[in-house]
C-alpha cells in the first residue's frame, strides 16, 4: 500500500505541471502582462510608462521564459515563468495584483470557509442517512412516495432561492440571526448559523435521494436475504448489513470532498460576506486579479489530487475486499 | 387405484413435521398477480429429505420463500397452510416469524458468492446468528463457531474466523452458509439449490456434508433443485413441480424406475446419458405456458405426447394412488400401463414456439466428405501457453506469472468434436480464447491449416475470423442488448465486408435463423424478447454466419435448463453432420461429454492430464483426476452409480502450483515421486496420452 500512495504522489507531479502550464499559458501568453496593466489602469489614453511602472511593481516587466539580460542561474530565476508559476509547486504564492501577500491571506481566510463548510458536510451526511434510512425502513407506503415528491422537489428548487428565502424569512422578518457578515472569534456563530442551515437544506434533495436509493440497492442483495433468515430482525439487518455496505460509496464520495472544503463556496460565501476563500476567489475574479486566481486553482488541483489519494486509501479501511497493490 | 383430493398422502397418522397444504403465493401486482405457487400440497418427516424438482421458473425457490415468509416486496401469499410441527406459520406476527427463521426453518441459498455480506467477517456472520439463539457471552459464542465451522469441515477454523468470504472459495462459502443455517439448531433446512454453482468435485463434498449432517442431527430436509442426478442420490422422496404446481409426488426409486406425469418421462429423456451415446436427445417441444393467465386445462398440456381433448379443457386434480404415489394427470391410468408413451423425437428444426421449417438445404457445406478429411487435422495446437503477468512493487515490476494456460496441445479434426472437460479455474476458457486469439498466447503454436496463428498482426487475422468462431456461456450476456437479432447476426458479414449491402445481409440472415430452427421474421426482433434457448440458437447463427469451418463452444449449455439443453445438442450435433464442422466443446459437465463429442481432454491447473476418445477415458479413466471427476458426477441409476471418490481441499491458484505434480496434494494415489517431477505423457495404444507418474510406473490395476 505504501508504495501504491508513493507512486500516486508521483502521478500528482505530472498533474501539477500540467495545471501549471495551462494556467501560465491562459494568464501570460493569452494574456499578456500588458493586457493586465491596461485593464487594471483603465482601457483609454493610458501611456506606455504607466504600463511599464504597473508591470515593474508587481514583477510583470521580466522576459517570460528565459532572461538573456542576466547572469548565471539569474537568467532562468529571473522570469516570469519562475517567479510566477514554479514558485507556486513550493507554495510561495507572491502578493495580488493590489499587494497583498497571497499565502497570508489564504491562511486567514480558510477558518471561515471551514466553519461554514464542515458543519454543512457534517450535520447534512448525518441528516441524509438518517432520514433515508427512515424512508428505506418505510419503503413502499406513504411516508416513501411522500418523500421521494418532496425530495424531487427540494432537488429542483435553484440553491440561490434557499438563500434568497432564508435570508428574507430568518434574517430580514423574524430578526432572529443577521443576515450577513462576520465576526471573527466566538461571536462568529450568529453570522453562520444561517448559511450552515441553508448549506444543509438545500443538499437534503439530492443527498437524501441518492442515499436512499443506495440503501434499496443493498436491500435488495442476497446477502441481506440470508440474513434475513437467519431471524435478525430489520433494524439489525439495515444498521448492521445494508448500512455498513452502502456506506461504502457514500464514504468514499465524501472522502474526496474534505481537502476541498478549505476551498469554500463561492456562492454562499458572497451572499452572507464571510470573508472566507470562496469570496476571496469570487472578488479575485471580479477584480480581475489574475495572481489570486492562479493561486486558487494551483490550490484547488493539489487539494483534488490529495482527496482522490484519500479516497483510495479510505477504500482499503472501509472495504475488505479492496486492497491497493 | 383410489381417487382422492387434495391430500397427497391420506395414510399420515401422526402430523408430519412440516405439513404444506393448498399453499398458494402471487407476485406482481393485483390487477395481473403471478400465481408463482399454485396450491402446493407436501408434507416432510423427521429425518427425511424432500427434492422439489423442476425447471428454472417454476415456482420453486418461490416455494421455499414462502415457507421462509422472505417473499420479495411484490409477493403474497393468498391461500394455504404451512405446519411446523404444530404450529401455524402463516398466522404468526413477524417478531414470531423471526424466531422460527433460523431456529426452527434454516435455509441455504444457491449462489454463495452473494449470499454472504461481503464486508462482514465469517466469525461475525456466523456469530450474529449463534447469539440469537444463545445468550451474548462472546466466549460462549466464539466456541460455539468454532464448533459449527468444524461441523462443515472447514480446515483451520480459528484462522478463518477473522477472514472475510471473498478471501474463500465457491465450496469453502457454501460450508459457511451451511454453518450459519445450522447455528440455531433447526429442525428443518431448505437447501435451494445448493450445489448448483458449485464444481462437480465440490459438488461431491458438499453433498457428502448435508447427508452427514442430516445423519447426525435428525433434520429434515427440503432439497430444491433442477438436477436429477443429484435428487437419485440424496433424496428418499420427490416432488416435480410445473409452472407453479405439483405434477408428481413419489418416492425415488419408484419415480426414476417409472415415472407418471408425461413431463416427469419427458425431462428423464431429455438427459443426455451415457446410454445415449449414438442418436438423438428426446426434447420437450414448446415452453412453460405464462402464469398470469387463467388456465383451463392441463398446465403441460401444449407440451405434452399424450395429450387429448379432455387435457385442453378440464384441469386435472389431484390424484393418489394405491402405493402412496400421487400425480396430477387425466390419463394416468391408460399411461401408466403402457410405460414406454410415444415421446417426441423433434430434429432441431422443429422446436420452440417456431414455425416448422423447411430442411436446412440453404447452406451447402463446401467441405469435401468428413471421412477425407480427418485424416489431416484442420488445426493443431501445440504447447500452447497463456500466462497473465502479475504486477508488483512501486515500480510495477513483473513478479510472477498465472499460468492459466501452461503447455496445452491439442487437435481439431473438420467433422469431429474435442470436448475439453475440467472444473472453474482450470484454464479451460482461456485455451479458447487462445486459440482464436483473442487472449494473446504467450507461447506454444497454433496453427490452422498449415498456417501459424499466433503472432499475426490483426489485420491478417482477420482473414481467419471468418473460419474461427465462437459461441459464448451466457446467451444472456453475450449479444448487445439494444441491436436487432438481423444485425447482431449480420455484423460479422458487414466487419469483414463479405456483404456489404444490408438488404444482402438480412437474406443471409433470413436462411440462417432457418438453418438454427427460428422462425426468419425474428430478424427485427431485440435479444430479450427470446428465451434462453431461443437466445443460444441466435448466438449459434451468428457463429454460422461466417461459413467457419471450426467453431469454439464455450460451455454453451450451461445456463439452460435440461430440455432446452437438449434442444442445442441436438442442433449443434445435426450442424455438425450437415456443414462438416469442428467443433471445441469447453464443458465442466461430463455428462454432456459422450453425447456430443468425440474425444475428450481433461484439464487441471493448466494442463491436459488425460486425452482420447470419449468411450475410452470414460469407461476406463486412467488419471486419478479424471476417475475422481467420473465418480463425483451424480447418476441416477443406482446400478451404474461407483463409490464417489472424494477429492480434498479445493483446485490450487494457477499463481503457485504445487511442485511436481499439479494434483498430487489432492491425489489419492501420490506417491513420493509425484511431489519433485512433473510427469511425462505416457501413450496408451495410439490414441490415448495420460501424464501420471503411477500410470507411467504401470501400477494402476
Amino acid at each position: 500500500m505504501i508504495a501504491y500512495i508513493v507512486r500516486r504522489l508521483l502521478y500528482a507531479i505530472p498533474i501539477l505541471i500540467g495545471v501549471n502550464l495551462l494556467t501560465f499559458v491562459l494568464f501570460f501568453v493569452v494574456n499578456s502582462p500588458d493586457d493586465m496593466a491596461r485593464m487594471h489602469l483603465g482601457e483609454k489614453r493610458v501611456t506606455t510608462e504607466a504600463i511599464q511602472n504597473w508591470k515593474a511593481e508587481r514583477g510583470y516587466d521580466r522576459p517570460l521564459l528565459y532572461n538573456a539580460e542576466a547572469d548565471g542561474i539569474a537568467r532562468v530565476t529571473e522570469t516570469i515563468v519562475f517567479q510566477k508559476s514554479i514558485k507556486l509547486f513550493v507554495f510561495h504564492f507572491g502578493s495580488s495584483d493590489a499587494g497583498r501577500d497571497i499565502g497570508y491571506d489564504i491562511s486567514q481566510r480558510m477558518w471561515p470557509s471551514l466553519a461554514i463548510a464542515l458543519p454543512v458536510l457534517v450535520i447534512g451526511l448525518v441528516f441524509n442517512i438518517s432520514y433515508a434510512l427512515l424512508i428505506v425502513f418505510f419503503r413502499a407506503t406513504y411516508l416513501d412516495w411522500g418523500s421521494v415528491v418532496l425530495l424531487v422537489a427540494m432537488m429542483s428548487i435553484s440553491g440561490l432561492f434557499y438563500i434568497i428565502g432564508g435570508q428574507f424569512l430568518i434574517g430580514k422578518l423574524w430578526h432572529l440571526v443577521p443576515i450577513s457578515g462576520y465576526d471573527p472569534g466566538l461571536n462568529a456563530w450568529k453570522f453562520l448559523i444561517l448559511p450552515v442551515m441553508i448549506g444543509v437544506i438545500s443538499g437534503i434533495g439530492a443527498g437524501t435521494r441518492w442515499y436512499r436509493t443506495l440503501f434499496l440497492e443493498e436491500i435488495s442483495r442476497d446477502y441481506v436475504r440470508t440474513a434475513r433468515a437467519k431471524g435478525l430482525s430489520e433494524q439489525v439487518v439495515l444498521f448492521r448489513h445494508v448500512l455498513r455496505n452502502a456506506l461504502i460509496p457514500i464514504l468514499t464520495g465524501v472522502v474526496v470532498v474534505l481537502p476541498l472544503l478549505f476551498m469554500g463556496s463561492l456562492i454562499t460565501e458572497s451572499f452572507f460576506g464571510i470573508p472566507g476563500l470562496g469570496s476571496y476567489t469570487i472578488d479575485a475574479i471580479s477584480n480581475q486579479d489574475f495572481a489570486i486566481v492562479r493561486a486558487m486553482v494551483f490550490l484547488g488541483a493539489v487539494l483534488y489530487i490529495i482527496g482522490l489519494i484519500l479516497t483510495d486509501i479510505s477504500y482499503t479501511l472501509v472495504d475488505p475486499r479492496v486492497r491497493l497493490g | 387405484m383410489s381417487e382422492s383430493l387434495p391430500e397427497p398422502l391420506p395414510e399420515s397418522q401422526a402430523e408430519p413435521l412440516l405439513q404444506i397444504t393448498e399453499l398458494t403465493t402471487i407476485l406482481g401486482n393485483p390487477a395481473q398477480p403471478l400465481r408463482v405457487v399454485d396450491g402446493l400440497t407436501l408434507t416432510l418427516d423427521r429425518g427425511e429429505t424432500v427434492a422439489l424438482l423442476g425447471e428454472s421458473g417454476c415456482g420453486k425457490s418461490l416455494t421455499a420463500l414462502s415457507l421462509m415468509r422472505l417473499l420479495p416486496d411484490s409477493g403474497r401469499i393468498v391461500a394455504g397452510s404451512v405446519r411446523l410441527a404444530g404450529t401455524e406459520l402463516l398466522t404468526l406476527t413477524e417478531a414470531e416469524m423471526r424466531q422460527v427463521r433460523g431456529g426452527q426453518l434454516a435455509m441455504i441459498f444457491q449462489e454463495p458468492q452473494t449470499a454472504l455480506n461481503p464486508v462482514l467477517t465469517v466469525g461475525t456472520q456466523i456469530g450474529e446468528a449463534v447469539r440469537l439463539y444463545q445468550g451474548a457471552a462472546s466466549e460462549a459464542v466464539r466456541s460455539r463457531v468454532l464448533t459449527l465451522l468444524r461441523a462443515v469441515g472447514i480446515p483451520a477454523p480459528v484462522q478463518r474466523l477473522t477472514e472475510y468470504p471473498h478471501q474463500l472459495s465457491g465450496g469453502m462459502k457454501q460450508r459457511i452458509m451451511m454453518a450459519m443455517a445450522l447455528a440455531g439448531d433447526p429442525q428443518v433446512l431448505i437447501a435451494d439449490e445448493p450445489t448448483t454453482a458449485l464444481d462437480v468435485t465440490i459438488q461431491a463434498q458438499v453433498l457428502r456434508l448435508l447427508k452427514s449432517v442430516q445423519a447426525k442431527s435428525g433434520l429434515a430436509m427440503l432439497l430444491i433443485t433442477h438436477d436429477l442426478g443429484v435428487v437419485a442420490e440424496t433424496a428418499e422422496r420427490l416432488a416435480v413441480m410445473y409452472a407453479g404446481q405439483l405434477v408428481e409426488t413419489a418416492p425415488v426409486a419408484a419415480f426414476f424406475a417409472q415415472p407418471l406425469h408425461p413431463y416427469s418421462r419427458s425431462l428423464l429423456a431429455s438427459l443426455p446419458d451415457a446410454n445415449q451415446r449414438s442418436g438423438r436427445l428426446l426434447v420437450i417441444p414448446g415452453r412453460v405456458p405464462p402464469l398470469d393467465a387463467q388456465l383451463s386445462g392441463c398446465r403441460f398440456v401444449e407440451r405434452c405426447p399424450n395429450a387429448e381433448p379432455r387435457c385442453h379443457q378440464e384441469h386435472p386434480a389431484w390424484r393418489t394412488l394405491a402405493d402412496g404415489r400421487g400425480v396430477r394427470c387425466h390419463r394416468v391410468d391408460e399411461l401408466s400401463i403402457h410405460p414406454a408413451p410415444p415421446l417426441v423425437v423433434a430434429s432441431a428444426n422443429t422446436t420452440v414456439d417456431s414455425a416448422p421449417t423447411p430442411a436446412p438445404a440453404a447452406i451447402t457445406p463446401e467441405t469435401p466428405t468428413p471421412a477425407a478429411e480427418v485424416q489431416v487435422p484442420l488445426l493443431t495446437m501445440r504447447g500452447l501457453q497463456v500466462h497473465f503477468p502479475i504486477y508488483r512493487g512501486l515500480l510495477r515490476r513483473i513478479v510472477g506469472h498465472v499460468r492459466a494456460v501452461d503447455g496445452i496441445s491439442l487437435d481439431l479434426y473438420a467433422g469431429r468434436t474435442l470436448a475439453l472437460v475440467g472444473e472453474s479455474g482450470c484454464g479451460k476458457t482461456t485455451v479458447g480464447k487462445g486459440l482464436l486469439q483473442l487472449v494473446p498466447p504467450t507461447g506454444g503454436s497454433v496453427r490452422y491449416r498449415g498456417q501459424e496463428l499466433i503472432g499475426l498482426s490483426h489485420r491478417r487475422l482477420r482473414a481467419f475470423r471468418k473460419d474461427l468462431q465462437i459461441v459464448f456461456q451466457d446467451p444472456f450476456a453475450s449479444m448487445n442488448p439494444r441491436m436487432v437479432v438481423g444485425d447482431i447476426i449480420g455484423e460479422g458479414l458487414h466487419a469483414l465486408r463479405i456483404l456489404p449491402k444490408r438488404a444482402d445481409r438480412l437474406r443471409r440472415v433470413a436462411e440462417l435463423l432457418e438453418l438454427v430452427g427460428l422462425d426468419p421474421e425474428a430478424i427485427n426482433r431485440y435479444p430479450h424478447e427470446f428465451s434462453g434457448g431461443q437466445r443460444q440458437r441466435l448466438c449459434i447463427a451468428r457463429a454460422l454466419a461466417l461459413d467457419p469451418r471450426i467453431i469454439v463452444c464455450d460451455e454453451p449449455t450451461s445456463a439452460l435448463d435440461v430440455s432446452v439443453q437438449a434442444q442445442i445438442l441436438n442442433l449443434l450435433k445435426d450442424l455438425q453432420e450437415q456443414l462438416g464442422l469442428a467443433y471445441l466443446f469447453i464443458t465442466h459437465d461430463l455428462s454432456v461429454v459422450p453425447y456430443l463429442a468425440h474425444k475428450v481432454a481433461v484439464m487441471y491447473l493448466g494442463r491436459v492430464v488425460e486425452h482420447g476418445p470419449v468411450d475410452e477415458v470414460l469407461d476406463d479413466p486412467r488419471h486419478p483426476y479424471t476417475k475422481a471427476l467420473l465418480s463425483a458426477v451424480p447418476v441416477i441409476d443406482p446400478t451404474r452409480r461407483r463409490q464417489v471418490i472424494q477429492l480434498d481441499g479445493d483446485m490450487p491458484s494457477p499463481r503457485q502450483p504445487p511442485s511436481g505434480c499439479h494434483f498430487h496434494p489432492r491425489c489419492p494415489e501420490v506417491m513420493a515421486i509425484c511431489r519433485h517431477h512433473y510427469p511425462v505423457e505416457t501413450r496408451l495404444g495410439t490414441k490415448r496420452r495420460v501424464c501420471c507418474h503411477a500410470v507411467a510406473a504401470g501400477l494402476t490395476d
